[in-house]
């Protein structure tokens, strides 16, 4: 007895992380995936066909068959939306590599700090969270803008004679999504370089091997799987971000999020939208997938 | 994006469950209105002299109400959606009609306005005018008198003749990230109907504004206020309301900052605010006395003085500050108002022309 309850105890606590998938993750997306094969309405809510379970299954078939996939095709039709895909994607992997190359110095740094000061520098990087995302974007206002801090520095200093035009351009998105998503590259970093077994380095350079090449040959292949786990955390909400490019980017910069918001807000094309979300879902399997791959193989080098 | 329309929602939903909870015991109306849209007191006053309680909530974008509104269950009693986005909305269902036997001071509102309303609200069955505005420029004085030579703006020359704006361009120019408030201004600068609806008279206004485009340097809908009143723009195409409260900050602010407010002389777009009541109000009868109540028209001068908006209560008139009722730029004079226009809510198929001809221009894409 006592073993099978171990046995039902188990299956439930796997249960548990499933179902909250089921709720939380499957159940919106079909319902998100059903409204993108909709077709836009003059009514609450805005598409048709609406069914429920009430009209029956006959009621559910007739609801079906209106279904279509015009929107997806609307979606390849206009260039707009590759455009904006494209440009989402060019700009969060250009801001991930910035971020990793910002992030390895300073994760290594932390790493190889006295042992009594490391939780003071991961408690530093942590710090920012205490205040407002939306507040330290508006910050970043302050600091780039033609009369902001940065300028009036550079000014003062006599290194720039005008003014430079940084807020409302794509730097201004970079240093926005770069300076945002910086703990998320340097926590996981921190944590495989903390991890690292030191003395494997002083092996090396008392063997004769430069420290260059030591870092190449042993430090960077050790802290890879950091460098998945930082890259993917930026990449991935990176392409979807829409407040950034709002409040620091210029009216040229495409990206999804806003193209999306546009066809949910302004075109009132819930549809369309729907379309536009599975499809930027589907983008962004791919690199998870890719992710967790190289978790499981890590995890298999590491037994 | 859905995961935050997801979060409004379940937010909603609990307010509606919390106000339905607290009907049993006093007597509630809940209130949707624009943020900075009204003078607190004025609820103060409505609960002592009703003792309905208001839960006041704000918005800053039809966008964000209407999605509200057409997802449902909001559990406001009141909104204040603008005319265009009231007429679709009217369409779909989202509202009731008035109960006008419990709207006595019906009798103080502005049949000028009323009559133009009837475009949005046929027979102004199902919503109330709360304040109007207009479409125009707003700018620092002193900067465009540098730049252009010119004392006063008077024309949309200033903004959609490619010359003027290229001269503006590094003192800075804002517009407003709305195609149904830039497209008919610019269609009535160059001579054409300001309501049109076909695709061949809209790409002319496409072709007009890819002109003066490069000089813009940002579209937005609300940061020109904050801009105008730092100094860090110098034109801006806004709502007459945003400019003023960006005047008053800037003289508050007192850095030789001073802002002005155009209506163009080719004339501009008259938008109106409206109160309604959802059809799934939970407090219809709370809603009726709220409505008749700011009708009152002590108490909608209060409201004007206080937001330099223009009400539709004629009976107003008498209570209104000298400063906000002779500014032609709030109330405009007779001739002036002649030449204020409304344009008619879009179609699905011409909102979709719309929407893609502005990303165009905003995104050169």
């Amino acid at each position: 007895m006592g073993r099978l309850a171990t046995a039902i105890g188990s299956r439930l606590v796997i249960a548990v992380p499933y179902l909250w998938l089921l709720i939380f993750f499957l159940v919106p997306f079909i319902i998100v995936f059903k409204i993108s094969l909709s077709t836009t309405a003059i009514a609450m809510p805005p598409y048709t066909p609406t069914f429920g379970l009430e009209g029956g299954i006959s009621g559910l078939v007739e609801g079906l068959k209106e279904l279509s996939a015009d929107n997806y095709t609307w979606l390849l039709d206009d260039p707009l939306y590759i455009n904006a895909y494209i440009s989402s994607l060019v700009i969060a992997a250009v801001s991930t590599l910035i971020t990793l190359l910002v992030g390895y110095p300073i994760a290594y740094g932390m790493a190889r700090a006295p042992t009594a000061l490391r939780p003071v520098l991961v408690m530093l990087v942590i710090l920012p969270f205490w205040t407002s995302f939306l507040i330290r974007v508006y910050a970043w206002i302050g600091i780039l803008k033609p009369e902001g801090l940065l300028n009036q520095f550079l000014l003062f200093t006599g290194i720039i004679d005008s003014p430079l035009v940084i807020l409302n351009t794509t730097t201004a998105i970079y240093i926005g999504i770069v300076y945002s998503y910086l703990p998320f590259m340097v926590l996981p970093l921190y944590a495989t370089l903390e991890k690292m077994d030191y003395s494997l380095i002083e092996a090396a350079q008392d063997l004769g091997c430069p420290p260059l090449t030591a870092f190449w040959k042993i430090t960077f292949p050790l802290s890879l799987p950091g460098i998945t786990a930082g890259c993917m955390l930026v990449f991935i909400p990176a392409v979807g971000e829409f407040v950034i490019p709002d409040l620091l980017g210029g009216s040229q910069t495409l990206m999804i999020g806003k193209t999306l918001w546009n066809e949910f807000f302004s075109n009132r094309d819930w549809p369309v939208s729907s379309a536009v979300a599975i499809i930027l879902l589907l983008i962004l399997v791919v690199p998870i997938m890719f992710f967790q791959r190289a978790q499981a193989n890590a995890r298999e080098k590491g037994l | 994006m859905i995961r935050k329309a997801f979060l409004l929602s379940a937010a909603s939903m609990i307010a509606a469950s919390v106000a339905a909870g607290a009907q049993a015991q006093e007597r509630v109306v809940n209130v949707y209105n624009w943020s900075d849209y009204i003078d607190e007191s004025v609820l103060d006053e409505f609960t002592k002299e009703t003792g309905i309680k208001v839960v006041y909530d704000v918005f800053d974008s039809n966008e964000i109400l209407e999605t509200k509104l057409l997802a449902g269950g909001t559990g406001y009693d009141i909104v204040v959606p603008t005319g265009t986005f009231l007429a679709r909305q009217i369409q779909a269902g989202v509202f009731q009609k008035l109960d006008k036997s419990k709207l006595p001071n019906i009798e103080n509102m502005w049949d000028v306005i009323a009559e133009r309303l009837a475009k949005y609200d046929p027979g102004n069955e199902y919503s109330i005018n709360y304040m109007w505005g207009t479409v125009g420029i707003g700018y620092n004085t002193k900067k465009v008198s540098e730049a252009l030579g010119i004392d006063e703006i008077d024309s949309w020359d200033v903004v959609f003749n490619p010359d003027n704006l290229a001269k503006l361009q590094n003192c800075g120019v804002h517009f407003l990230d709305s195609p149904t408030d830039v497209v008919p201004s610019v269609l009535g600068y160059l001579g054409l109907d300001p309501d049109s609806h076909d695709p061949e008279v809209l790409a002319k206004a496409e072709e007009a504004l890819l002109k003066v485009r490069p000089y813009v340097r940002k579209f937005h809908s609300s940061e020109y206020i904050n801009a105008l009143a730092n100094g860090d723009i110098c034109v801006a195409i806004g709502w007459s309301g945003d400019v003023f409260q960006a005047r008053d900050r800037a003289a508050e602010a007192d850095r030789g900052v001073e802002i002005a407010y155009a209506i163009p002389k080719e004339g501009t777009q008259m938008w109106f605010d409206q109160m309604a009541i959802p059809a799934d109000a939970p407090h219809v009868e709370e809603a009726h006395e709220f409505i008749n109540f700011i009708m009152k028209p002590e108490v909608i001068a209060k409201a004007s003085n206080y937001v330099f908006y223009a009400n539709g209560n004629k009976a107003s008139e008498e209570f209104l500050d000298p400063e906000v009722r002779d500014d032609p730029a709030i109330y405009p004079d007779e001739a002036t108002l002649e030449k204020l226009y409304t344009t008619t809510p879009l179609d699905p198929k011409t909102q979709r022309v719309m929407t893609r001809l502005w990303t165009k221009i905003v995104t050169g894409q």
